[in-house]
């Protein structure tokens, strides 16, 4: 008999794949589900981590862009002795002279400590800083009052105090009240207002501001402002920072920082995956023990599967065929699985950023590798067990 | 013997002629050639001794014998499911010994249909996707696959219900879904293992009328049992004790006292 007479080698259309490699999904699928759930859950740890962290740095960038990227602070440094120098009380006057300079204002340490009622001992100080403000201060740190009023120029002459967020609520205030007053080295001063956050000058939240005639008159304020908050047009910022040590104080311009506040908040936005290291960690740990889960249900499906294998095998299956089967039926349930990760994963990303006001950011790289991730794993925990069933003689298959 | 290929071409489940041309009532389709099979267990199992028979092509035959006298073992080897330790298996003149594991598999998915006694259909598929399958490894594209299914169906009397889940049918029309899809890839041989085994008589019964009626159509079919009873039903009979064959009777044909012609299928004859 000739060579010619040997039958072609069959071939398994990628749709008859599909179909051999879903019947463990369709015929056990409780068992399926509960052998996809540590994948799904590891995906879904890594997207949402990622998507998490992705969504709140854009809502960091865009909190920067409401804020402005266009502010720089003036403060003085130290003199070459190490001593803490003092800026000019002429420094925002001459400040404004520079042309691209489109807001100033300022504020000035008041060196009295701050109390609820005079009978709290002196050292209770609370790290809260008594600040003289000026009266533009929240327009230009794009902040406002949460309750009350600022100060305005009448109140800025009298005893009256605006409190950060955080100095209220170390204080034990919680809303303005009629009368409601606190003790500042030695006299009451009445609350009238209590500020939001103040994204780009966190110290004015734990400060009590007063204004600045007040704070000559009541508590002995020198006049000398400690931080100068400049708007400069947006693209002259560079510029303005250029000339801003000297303007400020011309004598000693070396004895002035002038930094960007919001610099330091883009870092940040950068810096958002400082915390992801963790929960990536958790994520790839999930990954793991699904991929354990689906290995050791592959290599129960193929013990308990061994007449299929055989009848597959009588019915022409190569050996390629049975391999490609339950390999690609590892793969299914690992892809299943890591799609619905990917689905909670997004969901809860979305649910978060939600409740956080961000933008629903979900990082390309977080999805795909979530799949491709779960490809890998059903094809790694698949191979073994796949080997194994296309190793087994089609005669071990039949009760004889 | 040339005229007899007349009748052979036109039964539609018939061995294809044109893919291994030994034509005419002596083709022979499977071939065992002084076969031995040795299990190499502790101590090892001589299961076969020099075992030779030829069916050839519209045979129906039985292998019977006690338990333990070989029939599985000769059941695997015919199937090219396993190898002989010794002598030849050859299925449409191709010997096994020559042939590498896809080959065989590809023989098998092209030349072999297997009846076993537990159906080992699938729950999850209807009876036409159950058929279906017997075709599966063939690369025959799905659609194809299915319109032979039913035509295989309607063979084995059960095209009505195509659609139905195979846990919906009696243990009789199990089976016949079983041996339609051993049927389905027009195979040169059928290898059924016990396919009355877990009938009842009757139901078993016709079961081994529908095996008349393919013979009829010229459908060549081992029939492994250890009934003697079914296996006297048989034109031929092949007797196995310990590993030998002790006997091979064929009955005389009708048209032919030889009994190694081949008699028309009653339907065709003018
Ligand atoms: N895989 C095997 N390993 C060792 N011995 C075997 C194996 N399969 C069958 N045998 C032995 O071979 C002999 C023939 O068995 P078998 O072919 O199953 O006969 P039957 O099907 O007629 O009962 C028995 O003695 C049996 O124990
Ligand atoms: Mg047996």
């Amino acid at each position: 008999m000739t060579a010619a007479a040997i039958p072609l080698h069959g071939r398994l259309r990628p749709s008859d794949v599909g179909r051999v490699a879903s019947i463990g999904l369709r015929t056990r699928k409780l068992r399926a589900g509960l052998s996809a759930l540590g994948i799904a859950i590891g995906v879904a740890a890594i997207v949402a981590v990622l998507g998490l962290s992705s969504s709140s740095s854009a809502g960091l960038l865009a909190e920067i862009s409401r804020l402005g990227t266009n502010l720089l602070t003036v403060q003085p440094g130290t003199t070459v002795f190490g001593k803490n120098a003092e800026l000019p009380t002429g420094a925002p006057a001459m400040i404004a002279r520079i042309g691209p300079v489109t807001s100033i204002e300022d504020t000035g340490n008041v060196n009295v400590n701050a109390y609820r009622n005079p009978y709290i001992p002196t050292i209770q100080t609370n790290a809260l800083s008594v600040q003289a403000a000026s009266l533009g201060l929240l327009a230009d740190l794009r902040t406002s009052v949460a309750q009350g009023v600022y100060l305005n120029p009448a109140t800025a002459r009298e005893p009256a105090a605006v409190l950060g967020p955080a100095a209220a609520q170390r204080l034990g205030i919680e809303g303005v009240y009629q009368g409601e007053r606190i003790w500042l080295d030695k006299q009451w001063f009445y609350v009238i207002g209590i500020l939001n956050p103040a994204t780009l000058a966190p110290n004015i939240d734990s400060s009590i501001l007063v204004g600045f005639p007040a704070a000559q008159h009541y508590l002995g304020f020198d006049g000398h402002p400690t931080t100068i908050y400049v708007r400069a047009q947006t693209n002259q910022v560079n510029a303005v920072h250029g000339v801003l040590a000297a303007t400020a104080n011309p004598e000693n311009p070396n004895e002035v920082n002038v930094s960007q506040p919001s610099a330091a908040l883009v870092a940040r936005a950068d810096a958002q995956s400082a915390f992801n290291g963790l929960f990536l960690g958790l994520g790839a740990v999930a990954l793991l023990v699904g991929a354990v889960g689906v290995a050791n249900i592959m290599v129960i499906s193929v013990l308990e599967r061994r007449s299929e294998i055989g009848l597959r095998r009588a019915l022409g299956a190569t050996k390629g065929h049975i391999r490609i089967q339950f390999l690609s039926e590892a793969i299914l349930l690992a892809l299943a699985g890591g799609t619905v990760g990917v689905t909670l994963g997004i969901l809860s990303t979305a649910v978060y950023a939600t409740t956080k006001h961000w933008a629903i950011v979900i990082p390309t790289i977080a999805w795909t590798g979530g799949i491709a991730a779960a490809l890998i794993i059903g094809a790694i925990a698949g191979l073994l067990p796949a080997l194994r069933a296309a190793r087994m003689s089609p005669t071990e298959a039949f009760p004889v | 013997m040339t005229s007899a290929a007349a009748p052979l071409a036109a039964g539609r489940f018939s061995p294809d002629n044109q893919a291994h041309p030994t034509s005419g009532g002596t083709r022979p389709v499977l071939e065992v050639d002084h076969v031995t099979k040795v299990y190499p267990s502790q101590p090892p199992v001589t299961a076969l001794q020099d075992v030779s028979f030829t069916v050839t092509g519209g045979e129906l035959l039985a292998i019977v014998g006690p338990s333990g006298s070989g029939k599985s073992t000769l059941l695997h080897l015919m199937g090219t499911l396993d190898r002989p330790s010794a002598g030849h298996v050859r299925i449409t003149g191709v010997d096994v010994a020559s042939l590498s594991d896809r080959d065989l598999a590809a023989l098998r998915a092209t030349r072999i249909g297997f009846v076993f006694q537990q159906f080992f259909l699938a729950e999850h598929q209807t009876v036409v996707d159950n058929v279906a399958d017997g075709l599966l490894y063939a690369s025959v594209p799905l659609t194809q696959r299915r319109a032979r299914a039913l035509q295989a169906l309607e063979l084995v009397g059960l095209a009505e219900r195509p659609w139905a889940r195979p846990t919906q049918l009696s243990g009789g029309q199990r089976q016949r879904v079983a041996i339609a899809r051993a049927l389905v890839g027009q195979p040169a041989i059928v290898l059924a293992d016990e396919p009355t085994g877990n009938l009842d008589q009757t139901t078993g019964g016709s079961i081994l009328t529908l095996f008349d009626q393919l013979h009829h159509q010229k459908v060549t079919i081992a029939v492994i049992t250890h009934d003697q009873t079914i296996a006297a039903r048989m034109p031929r009979r092949i007797e196995m004790l310990d590993g030998r064959i002790v006997a091979d009777t064929t009955d005389p044909g009708p048209g032919e006292p030889d009994g190694h012609g081949q008699p028309a299928p009653p339907g065709q004859q003018p």
